[in-house]
């Protein structure tokens, strides 16, 4: 049988029948190898698609925590909304692709067909919004705004909707009690990105496709504790969508709450007597630029200042945090970020910054007692100071003799701290410093208060503010000098010269920097919550608290309470007797100096008030008004842009503002029934045993129920600022003014 | 050759006389070609598991039974064994005789499917349907008449001794003789079934020794009736699509594409030893259409992985690999004939079906051999297989 017998085969068929054999073989061995290829090969790759060809997964987001204030009212929260959404894959599976289903819901909806079909569309490269960039296995939102009869309508007859589904579903909601809108400091949600899925991807919190991320304020600061845990459940489905077994199944964990230290009632108080002050402003003719004061920004900061704890954090222009809730429009986005907005989505009482004027002058106090001058040592208060040709003038060119430097803080001599500024540039060697570290006591200072550097407030981007000492100075001429020396022109306008004078150097301290840094002036920025973190020190005995807004965190079942201890960043450079004096001669600027006119009918004795009034000029604008304040217990900070003197545009708003927190009545008496917070909010609020916390009613803010008297001293006459200043050749890009009262203007020399 | 020559050679004892006449040398069993037979009844067998994976889950066309297909495959694989041995009892040289009654039997099948009996299923309308879910692919018999067919014709005058190779008249009547099904196929419009019979017909000829003269005008003549039926726009839009997928499977990947693409992820998912019989994931979840037909290689693939599904392309090559030598072996040229033409049906089935799962050829609606769901295919490669065994079996024991 093995023998091959003589089949007596024609070799043509024979030779054909071997080339089909062998056609054969190669055919089945193309398929082996393709075979191997597929599998062995690239079979990896090939798993890993096909787990993802039958996982899918459906999301149910975490109601995202509440954000509380002291006592527990809420001011950021959730609202239930009654949301209409479509299934895709029910739709699918109609005939039409639920177009019929769809054109029927639109009807009760009152919308137009079209957008609904657009809603839920997919997202891809050609797609515009609206569209549906999640996961095409989750509900698709129509509307978060369906009334309660929609909702019915749709329910009751359900088996005309298949698909459909009306849900209430958590909407976050900013909700203003008492007019306390806190925009800035809370901060707002908006989708996830595509971009941070990625990054987020492998990390411990990855985000979900239908995730908002709190953006801005405390919404993103506290983001995760916030956001909760979203529940996901995992399906395994068929190719049609159907579920054929789940897979894994994670319930959603809302967010814990935020209990922050603001208080919403204070809030209010300061966010209305910000604006009123700026309104006011506004109406005050400011006679050097010929115009009224433009007052185009503020902030005002309420800190407590044994801990740190902000009580109120106000920005102005603001604007109403529930724009972005639902997705905001680009309309309503452009107004908030556009080129021509006023940029409401600052948070000016960290991200603004300005020169700090004479506010500045308790750091140059402190500096100098560090620098071994007496505090109460005879300076002479000359009406002017004079280095080579330049004249530095005195406010006024008022002359108080030879005074202490507490009545030099008090009455804002600018004379004293020139020539003590300029004793110790000369001490370090002049414009080229001895070998050896320089001592600069006035720049040390300032760095020991905590300038120039972030002061650790939990709020997102801070900005530093600026210490203008010879490392910067050095660092902004190499980065600026070439323009400088291109621009720079002897014979020039004002600008020129400067830049003429900065190219030849301005990497070096030259005595009219030291001597102009000495009163706030020159390129020394601050932001308004570095103020309130010093002028807290100098009440608290000298500790730098690290500003906080967070207090606790409580977890959503209420079981769970982690309270936020207050941390501080060192000391400020003032010993116990410095600061008494110090605090005395900040006293008699309230009683007798340059705020006192605004402070009248004060109980001082029952509540000591300390302050330190500030105008600083900046190149091309009008001047920015300081007040920096303390009590006992608090700091008060009110920066406004271009509105002339501190005293003078913010006197009164924080006199406003002490009255409602520690409850001053028009006559002066103190009634600790209406007061706000007469001492700081030290507990927290009550958590109920159900987690939730019950928040205390909350009346509106009426400045007019038991305003402190002396309405009739504001925006008297004979405030009329006007500035000393050095002669243009001093190369500061800000000049200062003094916020005094004064009788004559004087025209800068 | 008969049973009564085989006992008076043994020299074994009657009572013996059923076993030794089983086993006997030169006996029929013995004779018979065992490893096609294996190999045949293996695939059949994998099938059925294979395809009672792909549709236990599938209730929409089960009918709620899970075992409803694994039950009419294994059916499907009785009453195609017993076709074989039917075949094999008769002999291919009586079917031979039979070739006129078989043709026109054949004929009138597929035009019946023309016809309203005809229905369509999956855009190919090649299916006639009787009363009781009881259904019949007639061009699946086709394939087999025109083999028998072309091979009477070209094999009649050589056999006989008159003519070394068939001469350019049989040659061309062969060729018509295929040609009037296989046009009234191309009408249906069954593609698939349309070119394995184009190609058996060229393993046909191949076998013959015809001249070559007509082995590369046929393949000129389809190259240029290709391009005419695209240029023509014979084809239906969905035929012209699965053959752009096939080019460019992510062209429309949730359209034609889809299929290759999700089979070829289930096999490539399979790995080295796969995921498990009834454990495959793309299985399970149905993403694979027609998978318990077209794509039942995907099955294999996934849930056998490449141990498995290489074992079936090994059982297919053992298949043609013996029907090659049963071709070579056997001296008359009819049989050489019919075992060629169903060598290049076969081996081109196979390597269309399995080579569109893997994505190199492009999607034909054609059954794999053996192991593909589906009652006339089976009949058919059953038949095939008992005219291979006839051919063995029937060869004249010397020269």
């Amino acid at each position: 049988m093995t023998n091959i017998p003589e089949t007596g085969r024609t070799p043509r068929v024979q030779i054909r029948l071997v080339i089909v054999q062998i056609l054969v073989l190669s055919l089945l061995g193309t398929l082996g190898g393709r075979l191997w290829y597929l599998q062995i090969r690239n079979g990896a790759q090939y798993a890993k698609e096909a787990s993802g060809n039958h996982v899918q997964q459906v999301v149910q987001p975490a109601v995202r925590g509440d954000i509380l204030d002291a006592r527990g009212v809420p001011l950021a929260d959730n609202e239930t909304r009654l949301v209409v959404s479509a299934s895709r894959t029910e739709l699918l599976k109609m005939k039409d692709d639920g177009k019929a289903v769809l054109t029927k819901l639109a009807g009760i909806l009152d919308m137009k067909p079209q957008d609904v079909m657009d809603k839920v569309r997919l997202c891809d490269a050609k797609t515009p919004q609206p569209c549906w960039n999640g996961s095409p296995y989750q509900p698709i939102p129509i509307t978060d705004e369906a009334t309660p009869r929609q909702a019915l309508q749709l329910r009751e007859r359900s088996e005309d909707f298949p698909g459909i589904t009306a849900e209430p579903e958590a909407v976050r909601r900013y909700p203003s009690p008492g007019n306390a809108n806190t925009a800035q400091v809370l901060g707002y949600l908006s989708p996830v990105t595509d971009d941070e899925i990625q990054r987020a991807k492998d990390t411990d919190s990855p985000y979900l496709r239908s995730d908002q991320v709190g953006r801005s304020g405390l919404e993103r600061q506290y983001d995760r504790i916030l956001r909760g845990k979203a529940g996901v459940t995992r399906y395994e489905v068929d190719n049609l969508g159907r579920v054929i077994g789940k897979a894994k199944s994670d319930v959603a964990e809302p967010g814990s709450k935020l209990i922050t230290s603001i208080d919403a009632r204070v809030q209010a108080v300061a966010e209305y007597e910000l604006n009123e002050a700026m309104k006011a402003a506004r109406s005050q003719f400011d006679k050097i630029t010929g115009e009224n004061y433009k007052a185009d920004s503020g902030a005002v900061v309420v800190m407590e200042a044994k801990t740190g704890h902000i009580v109120a954090m106000a920005s102005n222009p603001t604007y109403d945090p529930n724009v972005w809730v639902g997705g905001i429009s680009a309309r309503d986005y452009k107004k908030l970020t556009g080129k021509d907005s006023d940029y409401p989505l600052l948070n000016r009482a960290i991200q603004g910054q300005s020169a700090p004027g004479s506010t500045f002058k308790v750091v140059s106090t402190a500096a100098a007692v560090e620098a071994g001058y007496d505090f109460d040592g005879n300076y002479p208060c000359t009406s002017s100071y004079s280095v080579g040709s330049q004249v530095f003038k005195n406010f006024e060119g008022e002359n108080f003799g030879p005074i202490s430097l507490g009545r030099a803080l008090e009455v804002s001599c600018d004379t004293v701290f020139y020539g003590l500024a300029d004793n110790e540039w000369k001490k370090d060697g002049g414009i080229n410093p001895k070998k050896g570290q320089p001592k600069d006591y006035f720049y040390k200072a300032a760095h020991q208060f905590g300038l120039g550097k972030t002061t650790g407030i939990d709020l997102p981007n801070e900005v530093t503010g600026r210490v203008p000492d010879r490392q910067w100075k050095q660092k902004y001429w190499e980065a600026n000098k070439d323009a400088w020396c291109r621009t720079g022109n002897k014979d020039g306008d004002y600008v020129q010269k400067i830049a003429y004078e900065n190219c030849l150097e301005g990497n070096k301290m030259r005595e009219g920097d030291a001597i102009n840094y000495s009163i706030g002036q020159g390129d020394t920025l601050v932001t308004p919550i570095q103020e309130a973190v010093i002028y807290s020190a100098i009440s608290n005995g000298g500790t730098l608290w690290n500003p906080s807004i967070g207090k606790a965190v409580v977890s959503p079942d209420g079981k769970k309470v982690t309270e936020i201890k207050p941390e501080s960043h060192g000391r400020a450079p003032i010993d116990k007797k410095t600061r008494d004096v110090m605090e005395e001669a900040l006293a008699g600027v309230v009683t007798r100096g340059t705020a006192a006119w605004k402070f009248g009918g004060w109980p001082q004795d029952k509540i000591p008030l300390h302050a330190k009034t500030g105008t600083a000029e900046v190149y091309g604008k009008q001047t920015t008004s300081w007040l920096s304040t303390y009590s006992k217990d608090y700091a008060v900070v009110m920066t406004i842009s271009q509105a002339g003197t501190g005293s003078g545009a913010s006197g009164q708003a924080i006199h406003n503002i002490y009255d409602a927190l520690y409850g001053v009545q028009k006559d002066g008496s103190i009634d600790k029934k209406k007061a706000l917070l007469y001492t700081p909010q030290k507990d927290l609020p009550k958590i109920q045993p159900d987690g939730s916390i019950v928040a205390p009613k909350i009346e509106k803010y009426d400045p007019n129920a038991d305003k402190a008297d002396g309405q009739d001293q504001q925006g008297t006459p004979t405030d009329n600022p006007s500035a000393t200043a050095p002669s243009p050749t001093a190369s500061n890009r800000t000049r200062r003014r003094t916020d005094r009262p004064r009788k004559r203007r004087r025209i800068l020399t | 050759m008969t049973g009564a020559n085989n006992f008076s050679v043994s020299g074994y004892g009657p009572e013996r006389a059923r076993w030794t006449r089983v086993f006997a040398r030169d006996s029929l069993a013995r004779r018979l070609d065992w490893p096609i037979l294996l190999s045949a009844a293996a695939l059949s067998l994998i099938g059925s598991a294979l395809v009672y994976s792909a549709t236990r889950g599938r209730t929409e066309i089960n009918q709620g039974d899970p075992y409803y297909f694994l039950v009419r495959h294994l059916m499907n694989a009785g009453i195609g064994f017993a076709l074989m041995i039917g075949t094999i009892w008769l002999g291919h040289r009586t079917l031979r005789n039979a070739v006129p009654i078989l043709y026109g039997i054949s004929l009138l099948g597929v035009l019946l499917v023309l016809t309203p009996l005809g229905a369509t299923i999956n855009g190919n309308r090649n299916w006639i349907v009787f009363g009781g879910g009881f259904s019949l692919q007639p061009s699946e018999f086709t394939k087999v008449t025109i083999i028998l067919g072309m091979a009477m014709l070209l094999a009649a005058r050589v056999d006989a001794g008159d003519k070394e190779y068939p001469d350019h008249r049989t040659v061309a009547q062969a060729l018509g003789l295929a040609a009037v099904p296989i046009a009234i196929v191309l009408l249906m419009p069954d593609l698939g079934s349309v070119m394995v019979m184009v190609i058996t017909v060229l393993g046909v000829l191949l076998a013959s020794g015809a001249s070559n003269r007509w082995i590369f005008g046929l393949l000129g003549a389809g190259a240029v009736g290709a391009v005419a039926v695209w240029q023509l726009h014979v084809l239906d839009e969905y035929q012209i699509n699965r053959f752009a997928a096939f080019a460019n499977p992510s062209l429309d990947p949730s359209g034609v594409g889809y299929n290759t693409s999700q089979a070829r992820i289930a096999i490539g998912s399979g790995g080295l030893t796969g995921a498990g019989l009834f454990h495959g994931s793309q299985t399970t979840g149905q993403f694979v259409p027609e998978q318990q037909t077209d794509f039942v290689f995907s099955v294999a693939g996934e849930e056998l992985g490449f141990v498995g599904a290489g074992l079936i392309i090994v059982l297919l090559g053992v298949v043609l690999w013996r029907a090659c030598r049963i071709a070579r072996e056997t001296t008359e040229l009819y049989g050489t004939i019919v075992a060629a033409g169903i060598i290049a049906w076969f081996a081109f089935q196979a390597f269309e079906n399995i080579g569109m799962t893997l994505g190199i050829m492009p999607v034909a609606g054609l059954p794999l051999p053996f192991v593909s769901y589906g009652g006339s295919s089976m009949f058919a490669v059953w038949i095939a297989v008992g005219l291979l065994q006839s051919i063995r079996v029937q060869r004249p024991m010397s020269a």
